[in-house]
């Protein structure tokens, strides 16, 4: 064991880095949230959780995340589960790599393949006109911030999924069936709680993921109220440096703290089996 | 328990998608009441069958499966009352003892007053009356079988389907759980068709056993008559060590081409008497003592002896065969 | 096993709708961008002049994305795998949290971690106007990743076992690491590096709020193009960065084939 001690030196720089470029940088913010910003008589954090306007803003992201994370999840289920289990599916490898081709796209890109799929010049409207004349634009409000959260969060959500579907031993299934139980009742006796884990551990990266997304919002239009404008705006807009720390703060520590939880239990579960 | 009835497969073949022949068409009929044990090496279709007859996998076309007289082979597995014990015995990790051995009736509707009640008496049966409430990653190997088992018969299946019930365990507990499942088969009177690849294990359990090879039947019939009156090679290979010696002193000696037996119909003598062999290994076993000899032409074989049996590697010895049967 | 019908057909309908969704727009966007003119249609013409005016206005930003991505890839192989040996190495508790903690970069938005940086490290000038700021975020984003595919290869090889059997005959420490280790990691080392330059080259939350006028990355372009010019041009750019993208992704994709562990890629580009 002392022997083997003598590596630990070589995660030395590593470490330096992590400290020096993110954790002391981090506490410093931490402190900034705590000065009381110009012209006001509380510090930034009281500020943040007092005044409507910002919680607006944090219940507003935490609301659309929720929405994202659920739908996300409720889609995942059917196109994870179906391609896990039919493994011989004709055009399914280069199905599979469309599907996960997306995970590359940085926010920016995911906003503006919103806005040509349902901006003002994008398909939906044109369709729209065509068939019932009126117009028909999602993408410049929370509606095209919903599809482009979904659009970044199906193809995280699908892999994890199909692991874990293929991880389930077909014989519970078999054995549930010759119990008498109907396709329905398998899904919700045995399958369902097989894979409680792992869409605890999706949906917490889902909302993590969508609660601090900045790049999609940024393309779609700076009026859509979610918290990572809002930082923006203090920071750039409004030169509030305190308040935009105070919001980082609390924003990195919620993302945080629910992908903490959701992965100690999904980490449980998986012991639990 | 219900009546026992009978299963009857007429021309049941099974080929998969890729065109593999996994059966070659069979027919079989098992008596009602009875235990059939379907023997065979791994891949040799046993399985399949098995999972024919619960459902899970459907017949080629033509095939016909019978309950009695009820026809079930367009009955999907959820409705055809069979009880199963899978291979690694597929218990639901998120729902405890109780849980797994009353899920059937939960599904039929049972109310869980009644529920309690059959689950407590099926564990009664199994001998788990105390573990009810465990986890089933709390179970031993041993106690998830009995679990297994309780699970299978507790919603009073028409036919009982085993599928390697016992390999799982090591084989201190699988010799226990032999006897205990035996007595447990006699006492519930049902149907039960039981796969498995352990010749002895197959002999102890099937009332009859169907002995199977590359998707074909190749015997069926009790063990004793499958031990004494093999119909090929196989069979007699399968069930058993088979020896066989042929040619130059067999012919002189016996006045036939060739002789086939097993270890323990051989006697060995000081040398005079029977076929002339050297004894080239000793193996002490406990309840006997395991010789390999060869003859003077090289030909090799095994003979079982008394633990007093005093011959040495290098010994020469003759050997005489008793129950000798033509090849 | 039989399939239910309902659950093949609700799987097909579900897989055909979301990969619709996933490639629909892409496909707008790789027509837009070769369209002469894309409000009146596919019958103005196909053209490649788009392509042309996006080279002339941002080439520099698609060299400088490279070059950040090069860097990036250079600093985290070279500290993320000598960590990944030492997390494998050490798999008890301060190891998963050393491990949790170099992870937090990604869990917290990068937003959080561009303002901490530009607070304490802001005000030295030389680094605020350089691209080596943009590199440290680059960086702290990406060595998460280089480690868990590294340690992933590392744990599939068992290789403490052959670094103490190499330790016996001998070799001495610096040598088990370059002779032993490295080679045992590669397809994890190639796996990392293939996620990181993927990631670098797409990373916006970060570089937005790091980057100057004269350090613009490919990302920061995309942005100022989907804002400021025409749709085609804007199209044209994406149309660019997705070739860029396409060879990384085939890559990872390849490897993630030949490898035994399958499912998901582990990448998730910063949104």
């Amino acid at each position: 064991m002392g022997r083997r001690r003598a590596w630990l030196v070589i995660a030395a720089p590593a470490v330096v880095l992590f400290l020096a470029f993110w954790l002391l940088p981090m506490a410093k913010l931490a402190g900034i949230g705590a000065a009381t910003p110009q012209g006001m008589d509380a510090s930034a954090y009281w500020l943040v959780v007092t005044q409507p306007r910002y919680w607006q803003s944090l219940i507003n992201t935490v609301a659309l995340s929720l929405g994202a994370t659920l739908a996300t999840l409720v889609i995942a289920l059917p196109v994870s589960r179906f391609l896990a289990r039919h493994p011989d599916f004709p055009g399914r490898r280069v199905l599979m790599s469309l599907l996960l081709f997306p995970l590359a796209f940085p926010g920016v890109v995911v906003g503006f393949l919103v806005i040509l799929a349902t901006g003002r010049q994008g398909v939906l409207n044109t369709l729209s006109k065509a068939l019932s004349g009126d117009p028909m634009v999602l993408a410049y409000g929370m509606a095209g911030l919903f599809i482009g959260y979904l659009y970044f969060l199906l193809p995280r959500t699908i892999g994890v999924l199909m692991t874990a579907v293929e991880g389930i031993d077909k014989h519970w299934l078999e054995a549930a069936q010759t119990l008498g139980a109907s396709p329905w009742r398998r899904f919700v006796d045995i399958e369902l709680p097989a894979l409680t884990g792992a869409l605890t551990a999706a949906g917490a990266m889902c909302f993590a993921t969508a609660m601090g997304a900045f790049g999609t919002v940024f393309t779609l239009g700076t009026r859509i109220d979610v918290l990572p404008i809002t930082i923006y705006d203090e920071f750039t807009n409004y030169a509030n440096l305190p308040v935009a720390a105070a919001l980082s703060v609390v924003l990195g520590l919620a993302t945080w703290a629910v992908l903490y939880v959701a992965n100690s239990l999904a980490a449980r579960t998986a012991r639990g089996n | 328990m219900t009546h026992p009835l009978t299963i009857r497969l007429d021309n049941c073949a099974k080929t998969w998608p890729d065109g593999t022949r996994a059966l070659a068409p069979l027919n079989l009929s098992i008596d009602a009441g009875e235990t059939l044990a379907l023997l065979g090496p791994s891949g040799c279709g046993k399985t399949t069958l098995l999972r024919m007859i619960c459902g899970l996998e459907s017949a080629d076309e033509g095939g016909r499966i019978r309950f009695g007289d009820d026809d079930v082979t367009q009955v999907a597995p959820e409705a055809r009352g069979v009880g199963v014990v899978f291979q690694g015995y597929a218990l639901f990790p998120n729902m405890n003892v109780a849980g797994n051995v009353g899920y059937g009736l939960k599904i039929r509707g049972v109310d869980a007053a009644s529920r309690r009640r059959r689950v407590a008496e099926m564990l009664e049966l199994v001998e788990l009356g105390a573990l009810a409430e465990r986890r089933i990653d709390q179970l031993s190997g041993g106690q998830r079988q009995r679990v297994a088992l309780a699970r299978a018969i507790a919603i009073e299946p028409r036919v009982l389907l085993l599928d390697e019930p016992l390999t799982a365990l090591d084989a201190r507990l699988r010799q226990q759980l032999r006897v205990d499942l035996a007595k447990l088969l006699k006492t519930l009177g049902i149907t039960c068709v039981i796969v498995t690849h352990d010749q002895e294990e197959a002999m102890m359990l099937g009332d009859r056993v169907a002995v199977m090879s590359a998707g074909r039947l190749e015997q069926l019939g009790a063990p004793e008559t499958l031990y004494r009156d093999p119909a090929s090679p196989f069979v007699a290979d399968f069930l058993g060590t088979l020896c066989r010696l042929e040619g130059g002193e067999v012919a002189t000696r016996h006045g036939v081409a060739a002789l086939t037996f097993r270890p323990h119909e051989v006697e060995l003598a000081p040398p005079g008497r029977g076929l002339p062999a050297r004894v080239q290994a000793r193996f002490f076993l406990g309840s006997h003592i395991r010789f390999e000899l060869t003859l003077a032409d090289g030909q090799r074989f095994t003979a079982l002896a008394a633990p007093d049996a005093i011959w040495q590697p290098g010994d020469t010895v003759s050997a005489l065969i008793e129950q000798a049967r033509v090849a | 096993m039989r399939h239910s019908r309902f659950d093949t057909r609700l799987g097909l309908t579900a897989t055909l709708a979301v990969a619709a969704l996933l490639i629909g727009p892409v496909l707008l966007s790789v027509t837009a961008g070769v369209t002469r003119n894309y409000f009146v249609g596919l019958s103005s013409g196909l053209t490649l002049d788009w392509i042309v005016q996006v080279w002339d206005l941002y080439a520099d930003t698609i060299w400088r994305s490279y070059g950040v991505a090069l860097a990036t890839l250079a600093i985290t192989t070279i500290i993320g795998v000598p960590a990944a040996w030492v997390l494998t190495l050490f798999p008890g508790r301060l190891s998963r949290l050393l491990e949790e903690l170099l992870t937090l970069p990604v869990a917290v938005p990068g937003l959080a971690t561009a303002l901490a940086l530009i607070v304490s490290w802001g005000s030295v000038g030389w680094l605020r106007s350089s691209v080596a700021f943009i590199v440290i975020g680059h960086v702290l984003f990406t060595l998460p990743f280089m480690v868990r595919a590294v340690r992933a290869g590392m744990q599939g090889a068992d290789l403490v076992v052959l670094d103490e059997a190499a330790a016996t005959l001998g070799a001495s420490r610096r040598r088990r690491f370059f002779d032993i280790i490295v080679p045992a990691a590669r397809s994890g080392i190639v796996t990392g590096a293939l996620t990181v330059v993927t990631l670098s080259i797409g990373e916006f939350n970060l570089t937005w709020l790091l980057h100057t006028p004269l350090t613009k990355t490919l990302p920061v372009g995309l942005a100022d193009s989907y804002a400021s010019m025409r749709l085609e041009v804007a199209s044209a750019y994406t149309l660019v960065f997705l070739l860029m993208l396409l060879p990384l992704m085939v890559g990872l994709q390849w490897i993630a084939a030949r490898s035994t562990r399958h499912g998901g890629l582990g990448l998730g580009a910063s949104t």
